[in-house]
């Protein structure tokens, strides 16, 4: 490390409608470190890095770069000073190639504006041979798995002589040895004298990885550390502001009858040979990576995808869910991924979302009863603790725990016995997400049988009665509470399970 | 041959093209005929100019309602100033000025429209539904609601020329259709016009200022609308106010029919060309049947769907399992 810092953030702020994205924050980071940046969801590490990356404006405070002073007000601007954000939200055109993609807007040109293929596909090649991945340069995008795609995303910054590279959430959806090759490519990176900012929840790779770790806590500065002289432990606390056992379980349940019984149910190539059961009051939690097929699974049990072979028994009878509207009369609901676009209609009020599901049992004949809808929306507000003004309040208003609360009430509404929740507290600020989490051990304790889908390994470990590890489609393994931990549902969803398997 | 049927799988168009080229062949003697193909091709010509450029504007994920519109002012203008008697001295060059304030007014208006999509941010279905409305309404300003006659005759035939063996307007639009393909497939411009389209975002984030670039689209539509209207002007040796009413419905429907998404990000010229020649060989063999031009709309219509359903039949691909 020199002593100037390649890039330096001094007293950033940054404000949207409402929210406090970015106060006062100060950041450098200097040629050939590996700076890493956490926080919780919400905590404003994403906005930080977009004003890093040119696509927002800071409101206050400066960014220098090799002690100058530097504007940067689009990407492109960005990029042309060597800033490099590598997405974590995939940012590839499907219908176009791996090449074109890797060299979107700035693709090799011949005369007359023409592309240069024969130099565009000879570059790519190579940098594809760097990354080992194992496929050629004129594969569709949209052909590739979502860690390939990962894949093509990072090879972009090989692309360029970049002086600051930024890496969100890398390997959200990487294979083991797609990330040794990732790590290998940021250690050549750091020797070739960039500054890195690398992004993830991870502790390990963290540690792993990092010369120092910065930590963001509600869009303020938490601190800065040294990463040899710290522990997890420290870095957890400054995060969330307490010391807080996150996998801790919260309470053992007593399971009843047998809600849902499924047997060798597959889905084309999106999920094979599943087999499992739900009881009454108790929590399944369903964890893997992106693409394993949880989701593709919750939406067969929903109507949503029409099985290919194998059985679902609901309470005891066979049943073949035709549609969602089949499933909701049978008693099963889906909270689904994606609050915003599969769950509510953002643009009606609180109320109207609430009884979307249960409009029939709204109406005297084809006329809506207000009052009956209003006590609906009352019932659910008081047991969820919705924090809204009024039920007159537009949903896209609502902070994003408020709306998962609503999704929740309005299939609650539909009174279930098994309710699947895919994603609960995607995107939700941490004190939303303890509620969530409780509100969803309640209701198993007062008898629904509930399936929970999730990224986070603590959100499941937390909430399950048994846990359920999926990996390419199938299901690996089934843990207790008791007996699962962290590094046997990490070899389960990895695939290290199998491979061992394999070779013994 | 499964190259062939792949091929077919794609750009399902080309295949309903044979079918129906060998269904009029057999069903009527004066359909498989030369000069009739030609025919085919000079009543293709208009329509497929403007779906070149609209093939761009949807693959841009944009639409552009204000083609017809254009077309009847490209059409007034270069019919009205060729009669100006500051140019009547002028002999054939009296074309020049005419064609030029034609053309220019093409290109100023899918500027417009363009400018507009990009600085207001406002939906291009709206922006050029606005001037779908305005332009028709400064047409009829403009020429007082008369139809004007060419003074030059060597624009009349201009239309009816031939170029060697070929209709001129037939080389035309080929010659237009081989030049924007050029565009699409080969240019850095062609591949940010499927990547603007295809993931808007992913376009902004990879630093594709994709303002100026839909706005150069909406231009060269712009260009290739009043240049149809030349070649309708031409045909006829006269324009109207109302020439190239309904023509951004065909365009679009050829258009779809070649495969282009609504939602843009993916389509090409082979397909667009199938779609017009697909309305032109219906429309000229069902005429040649005799069948009355409602049921010929009628056919269209089902022809259209049926078509988009097969598409979508043959190239389902991750939409597996899915039910609707």
């Amino acid at each position: 490390m020199t002593d100037r810092p390649t890039l330096t953030l001094s007293h950033i702020g940054k404000s949207f409608p409402g929210v406090r994205a970015i106060d006062d924050v100060s950041l450098d980071i200097h040629p050939g470190e590996v700076h890493a940046l956490l926080g919780e969801n919400g905590a404003g590490k994403s906005t930080l890095m977009k004003i890093l990356a040119g696509m927002y404006q800071p409101d206050e405070g400066e960014i220098t770069l090799d002690g100058a002073r530097v504007v940067m007000r689009t990407p492109l601007e960005a990029k042309a000073l060597g800033v490099v954000l590598i997405h974590q939200e995939l940012s590839l055109v499907k219908e176009l190639s791996v090449a074109e993609n890797i060299y979107l807007g700035d693709l090799p040109r011949r005369s007359l504006g023409r592309v240069d293929w024969k130099t565009l596909y000879a570059r790519v090649g190579d940098i594809l041979k760097r990354l080992k991945c194992g496929f050629t340069p004129d594969t569709r995008v949209g052909d590739l798995s979502i860690a390939n795609q990962q894949m093509v995303e990072i090879a972009r910054v090989l692309t360029t002589t970049a002086r600051v590279v930024i890496f969100d959430e890398p390997t959200a959806s990487l294979t083991d040895a797609e990330k040794i090759v990732l790590f290998d490519i940021i250690r050549d990176l750091k020797a070739g004298g960039a500054a890195i900012i690398y992004i993830s929840h991870r502790m390990d790779e963290i540690f792993t990885l990092s010369d120092r770790i910065t930590v963001l806590r509600d869009g303020k500065h938490s601190g800065t550390l040294a990463t040899t002289e710290t522990n997890e432990d420290e870095v957890t606390r400054l995060m969330i502001g307490r010391s807080l056992d996150l996998t801790r379980r919260i309470e053992a349940s007593t399971p009843g009858e047998v809600v849902l019984d499924v047997r060798g149910l597959s889905c084309g190539r999106l999920f094979q040979d599943v087999s499992f059961t739900v009881h009454a009051g108790e929590v399944v939690g369903f964890y893997g990576l992106i693409g394993a097929g949880r989701s593709e699974i919750a939406e067969t049990l929903f109507g949503l995808r029409a099985p290919t072979a194998g059985t679902i028994r609901f309470r005891g009878e066979p049943v073949s869910i035709a549609s969602p509207a089949h499933a909701i009369s049978l008693g099963i609901s889906l909270v689904p991924e994606s609050r915003k676009e599969q769950g509510l209609v953002l643009e009606l009020n609180c109320r109207d979302n609430i009884t979307l599901a249960t409009i029939d049992a709204m109406a005297n004949g084809p006329f809506l009863s207000g009052s009956r809808e209003a006590a609906v929306f009352e019932k659910y507000r008081e047991r969820l603790r919705i924090k809204t003004p009024g039920w007159r309040q537009v949903v896209g208003n609502l902070s994003g725990g408020n709306q998962q609360k609503i999704v929740i009430g309005k299939w609650l509404a539909t009174q279930p016995k098994l309710l699947i929740l895919d994603e609960p507290t995607r995107g939700i600020d941490i004190g939303s997400k303890a509620e969530i989490h409780d509100l969803i051990r309640e209701l198993a304790r007062s008898g629904y049988a509930i399936i929970v889908i999730s990224s986070e390994m603590p959100e499941v470990l937390k909430v399950s009665d048994r846990v359920i590890g999926m990996y390419h489609g199938r299901l690996m393994r089934e843990f207790t509470a008791e007996e699962v931990t962290e590094d046997k549902l990490v070899q389960a969803i990895s695939g290290i399970a199998e491979k061992k398997a394999a070779s013994a | 041959m499964n190259r062939t049927l792949r091929w077919l799988s794609r750009n399902p168009i080309w295949g309903f093209i044979l079918l129906i080229f060998v269904f009029f062949s057999l069903a009527n003697p004066f359909f498989f005929d030369l000069q009739n193909f030609e025919n085919i091709l000079v009543q293709t010509s208009t329509i497929g100019l403007i779906a070149l450029g609209m093939t761009l504007v949807m693959i841009n994920g944009n639409i552009d309602l204000s083609v017809g519109g254009i077309v009847a002012l490209s059409a007034s203008l270069v019919v009205d100033i060729q009669g100006w008697e500051v140019f009547a001295g002028w002999g054939d060059w009296q074309l020049v000025p005419a064609v030029a304030a034609a053309l220019l007014a093409g290109v100023a208006l899918g500027a417009l429209n363009g400018l507009i999509v990009w600085w207001t941010g406002v939906d291009a279905f709206i922006v050029t539904l606005g001037a779908m409305l305005g332009i028709r309404g400064l047409v009829f300003v403009y020429t007082k609601e008369q139809s004007f006659y060419a003074a030059n005759f060597a624009f009349s035939d201009f239309g009816s020329s031939n170029i060697g063996p070929l209709p001129t307007l037939a080389v035309v639009f080929l010659v237009c259709a081989l030049l924007v393909h050029w565009l699409l497939s080969q240019t850095v411009h062609g591949r940010n016009t499927y990547a603007v389209g295809g993931n808007r975002q992913a376009a902004v984030n990879a630093g594709i200022r994709i303002g100026p670039h839909m706005m150069v689209n909406f231009i060269i539509l712009g260009f290739l609308a009043a240049l149809a209207g030349m070649t309708l002007a031409s045909q006829m040796g006269a324009s109207t106010p109302t020439l190239g009413q309904d023509y951004e419905l065909w365009v679009i429907t050829a258009v779809v029919l070649g495969g282009t998404k609504l939602t843009g990000g993916a389509g090409n010229i082979v397909g667009t060309l199938g779609g017009v020649l697909a309305i032109g060989i219906l429309r000229n063999g069902m005429n040649l049947m005799q069948v009355p031009a409602f049921y010929v709309l009628v056919i269209l219509g089902v022809i259209l769907i049926a078509v988009l359903f097969l598409d979508r039949q043959l190239n389902r691909k991750g939409q597996e399992g899915y039910r609707l």
